[in-house]
């Protein structure tokens, strides 16, 4: 079996008690997870988790290469260049007592560029609309070299074009630059076109696993969700998607 | 927000400026000297007799050099707790030492202790302020910038009560106005012994925040955001305040407590060198330092009497702050 960059193991997390029975499930690079689950479920907890943000309650993660989280809210309380946003980054791999040098400036750079946002360097972040922020944060979490990356509701705050933007990003960092990622979304269509892998939470701490076919499945969305979805295929894509059936009484 | 380019000759610019400032400062006073007469007694201090010799070596001169540290130590403090409370709105008060140190200073007044252990008493219960700051988070069982400041507003309040408890008890013939002139700030009484008070503790505390300085990009962020970059919030967050409250006790131990100038000077510095700490905090220390000069240079020359910093620093203070205000609302709406 080969080593997983994301491996969990029989992990409780919360804040005062464990949110889900134990939850064990490996992410290998190249691999794409999506978390879907209602509002309030635990989502960004499961993230800040494994982040290091937040202590385990029990059981265990080992993270192979480390982890890079980019936040859904992001608030700056001075008005700091992208540079300067995107070199925060680099925190864990400068000194103590040390100030970033140039090649913590180069990655930087080269962050920006990859993203296409090259041109924003020397913007102040605040100016910025939601979209470019949200490329900006992906960029600093980019810069710390951390194989896994974790990405909490990416696309929430998202125009369609934006949207387009940020999955493809996705894939890039999973498929081209060979990383694990994990994102959580409120739209399984996300799920279906980019995740390899998806984790479904479900009402009182139950939880699925598994290759994204498998795991969003119609009645598995009802039991999550707690209405009806329909799987739709088109010809123009080979992924397939879920509608979900509003009950609207007029 | 100024380029790089600039940059780089900005902080050289205030570095001279504050030379310039002092040396300046040094012709200043009830007895004016030419400054040629000023650099014939800095460059042959060997032979310390005549007026001038005195004026410039035992009196200007350490007093000029506290007025550089204090300046610097208030406004390097009030940058530093800006961005470690990610608020522009905070400044050296908000942690209690301030007030810890007031307290500690009128006591000493009180009781008639020598200089020294009025420095030392003025030292120890700023520290005490910060201690019992924590002391007030630890009992809500959360360290986060909020407590913090809610903790430091609470011992600011006590102590303040405690001074005005001292002041209605001193005597009013002689010391109540001992107790309300050092409470409202002066260099008055400077010289080297003083000087070396506050050097030999800023020197190591200000050292520490420079080479801390860009931590404190990452300390401005929230707790959340710095801990997933991996930056250890709490200790390090620990270790500049204790450095902020050093540099305050130090200096309201040799000078008084002095306001505004912990708010202001970091505004003003932000708009010459942007918000980036790493030049921020050499920024705030040498405009601190300047302001803090020609402040002094006006107490002792408005009038015949000195006039206490304090009031000095509030009447430039109040209006350069409503100027900036104005200035920063206006570059918002564009």
């Amino acid at each position: 079996m080969t080593s997983a960059t994301l491996n969990i193991q029989q992990l409780r997390y919360g804040h005062k008690e464990a949110l889900f029975e134990p939850l064990t499930f490996r992410c290998q690079r190249g691999e794409i997870w999506a978390v879907l689950g209602r509002n309030g479920l635990g989502k960004s907890t499961l993230l800040d988790t494994l982040s290091g943000v937040l202590k385990p309650l029990g059981g265990s993660f080992s993270s192979e290469g480390g982890v890079g989280i980019v936040a859904q809210h992001f608030h700056l309380p001075f008005p700091y260049t992208v540079r300067d946003v995107v070199l925060m980054g680099r925190a864990r791999h400068v000194g103590l007592f040390s100030l970033p040098g140039r090649r913590d400036a180069r990655r930087v750079s080269g962050a920006l560029e990859q993203l296409n946002i090259g041109h924003l360097a020397a913007q102040t972040f605040t100016s910025l609309s939601g979209g470019q922020q949200q490329l900006v944060m992906i960029a600093r979490a980019l810069v710390t070299a951390s194989q896994t990356l974790l990405l909490d509701e990416p696309c929430s705050a998202l125009d369609l074009a934006n949207q387009q933007v940020v999955l493809q990003l996705i894939s890039d960092l999973a498929h081209r630059q060979n990383r694990c990622v994990v994102f959580s979304t409120h739209d399984p269509v996300h799920a279906q076109q980019v995740a390899t892998h998806t984790l479904l939470l479900l009402p009182e701490g139950k939880w699925l696993a598994g290759e994204t076919d498998a795991v969003l499945t119609e009645e598995n969305m009802h039991r999550a969700y707690g209405l009806p979805l329909r799987r739709v295929s088109l010809e123009e894509s080979s992924a397939s998607c879920l509608v979900p059936l509003f009950t609207i009484e007029k | 927000m100024l380029s790089s380019k600039s940059d780089l000759f900005l902080q050289p610019a205030l570095i001279v400026s504050a030379l310039v400032l002092g040396i300046g400062s040094l012709c200043l006073g009830q007895y004016p000297l030419a400054l040629s007469d000023v650099f014939h007694q800095l460059i042959h201090f060997s032979h310390p007799e005549g007026m001038a010799s005195q004026i410039v070596w035992s009196v200007r001169l350490p007093r000029v050099l506290i007025a550089l540290l204090a300046g610097g130590a208030l406004g390097l403090c009030g940058a530093t707790l800006q961005g470690v409370f990610h608020n522009p709105l905070v400044d050296p008060h908000i942690i209690g030492v301030t007030s810890g140190s007031a307290f500690g200073g009128a006591l000493a007044i009180l009781l008639g202790l020598t200089p020294v252990m009025m420095m030392g008493s003025t030292f120890a219960f700023g520290l005490t302020a910060l201690v019992l700051v924590y002391a007030i988070a630890a009992l809500q069982g959360r360290e986060n910038a909020l407590i913090l400041i809610l903790s430091g507003i609470i011992l600011s309040g006590f102590f303040a009560a405690l001074v005005s408890l001292i002041q209605y008890q001193a005597d009013t013939e002689e010391t109540l106005p001992n107790i309300v002139f050092w409470l409202l700030g002066s260099f008055a009484t400077a010289n080297w012994h003083k000087v070396a008070m506050l050097a030999i503790p800023m020197t190591l505390v200000t050292a520490l925040l420079f080479q801390l300085r860009w931590r404190i990009n990452l300390l401005s962020l929230n707790d959340k955001d710095a801990r997933a970059l991996g930056v250890r919030v709490v200790p390090l967050r620990r270790t500049v305040l204790v450095c902020c409250a050093i540099l305050v006790a130090a200096q309201v131990a040799v000078s008084g407590s002095i306001a505004w100038v912990g708010l202001v000077i970091p505004h003003l510095a932000r708009l010459l060198v942007g918000v980036d700490h790493r030049r921020l905090l050499p920024a705030s220390f040498w405009l601190g330092g300047c302001f803090m000069i020609v402040v002094d240079d006006l107490a002792r020359t408005l009038t015949q009497a000195e006039i206490p910093l304090g009031i000095i620093t509030a009447l430039l203070g109040a209006p350069l702050f409503t100027f900036l205000l104005i200035r920063s609302s206006r570059k918002a709406r564009q």
